[in-house]
């Protein structure tokens, strides 16, 4: 099945890009006409993906993200956020509810969970050492 | 963007959030709640969050941060007025909370 339209957004992790990319594919997604709830689930999981790059991806450093959003003409919203960091060693481990690696004082630990729980699919590709990509999919209600 | 007011009444520190809560503005709000429980030592705090628009898991790591502290300084922590998409997250991360509010 191909796309009926597609874009991509490149920018470096930086935490102040968190709130552009949330609103870059809220942009692009009013063609499809989400309802608040769906778009809001969406924001939010999305928000969780490129936080996990921001603060896991490149430490110490900075590095690329990459955003694809890919829309298909049954009301299907499949994204992918990608980056080039050092991956991660062990995927079903990071994605058991409240495992962190980060500040456990500061970071909840749930941001699988809450991809999860938000969105239809989630698939987790990762190498240590190359990257990691989280494919995040949702289908969207279709009107009359 | 994200914003933080106070308003404090006897013992309860009242902060009313606003905007939208996610990784890089918790930094921020974090600090600013710190600095005034800091300087108050509240009984009470109390994170409204009426006019939040946007939070991700970061704001649950906001709450549970801020229920530690007040529990060190022997306090407790309320978080209260909660619209649909927030209370989803409370709910998803088992966080209490109030429908209404005290203030």
């Amino acid at each position: 099945m191909k796309p009926i339209n597609t874009a991509r957004f490149v920018f470096l992790s930086r935490s102040v890009n968190e709130s552009f990319a949330r609103g870059a594919l809220a942009a692009f997604l009013a063609q499809a006409d989400p309802t608040v709830p769906q778009l809001a689930d969406i924001k939010t999981a999305v928000s969780e993906a490129v936080t996990n790059c921001i603060v896991h991806a490149y430490p110490g450093g900075l590095g690329v993200i990459t955003l694809t959003v890919a829309l298909y003409e049954n009301g299907l919203v499949k994204i992918t956020v990608a980056d080039k960091g050092v991956g991660i060693p062990d995927v079903d481990r990071a994605m058991e509810p409240l495992f962190t690696t980060g500040n456990p004082e500061e970071r909840a630990g749930l941001g699988f969970a809450v991809m999860q729980s938000f969105m239809d699919g989630v698939q987790v590709r990762s190498k240590p050492g190359k990257g990691t990509k989280v494919i995040l999919k949702k289908q969207l209600s279709v009107k009359e | 963007m994200a914003d933080v007011t106070f308003q404090s009444a006897g013992e309860v520190l009242v902060a009313y959030l606003s905007g939208e809560i996610d990784h890089h503005t918790a930094q921020m709000l974090r600090q600013r709640i710190d600095e005034t429980t800091l300087r108050q030592l509240p009984r009470v705090l109390v994170l409204d969050f009426g006019g939040v628009s946007f939070m991700d898991s970061s704001g649950v790591g906001l709450i549970l941060g801020r229920q530690r502290r007040m529990m060190q300084l022997e306090g407790k922590l309320v978080v209260q007025h909660p619209p649909a998409a927030v209370e989803r997250m409370l709910q998803l991360a088992r966080v209490a909370y109030q429908k209404g509010g005290q203030a």
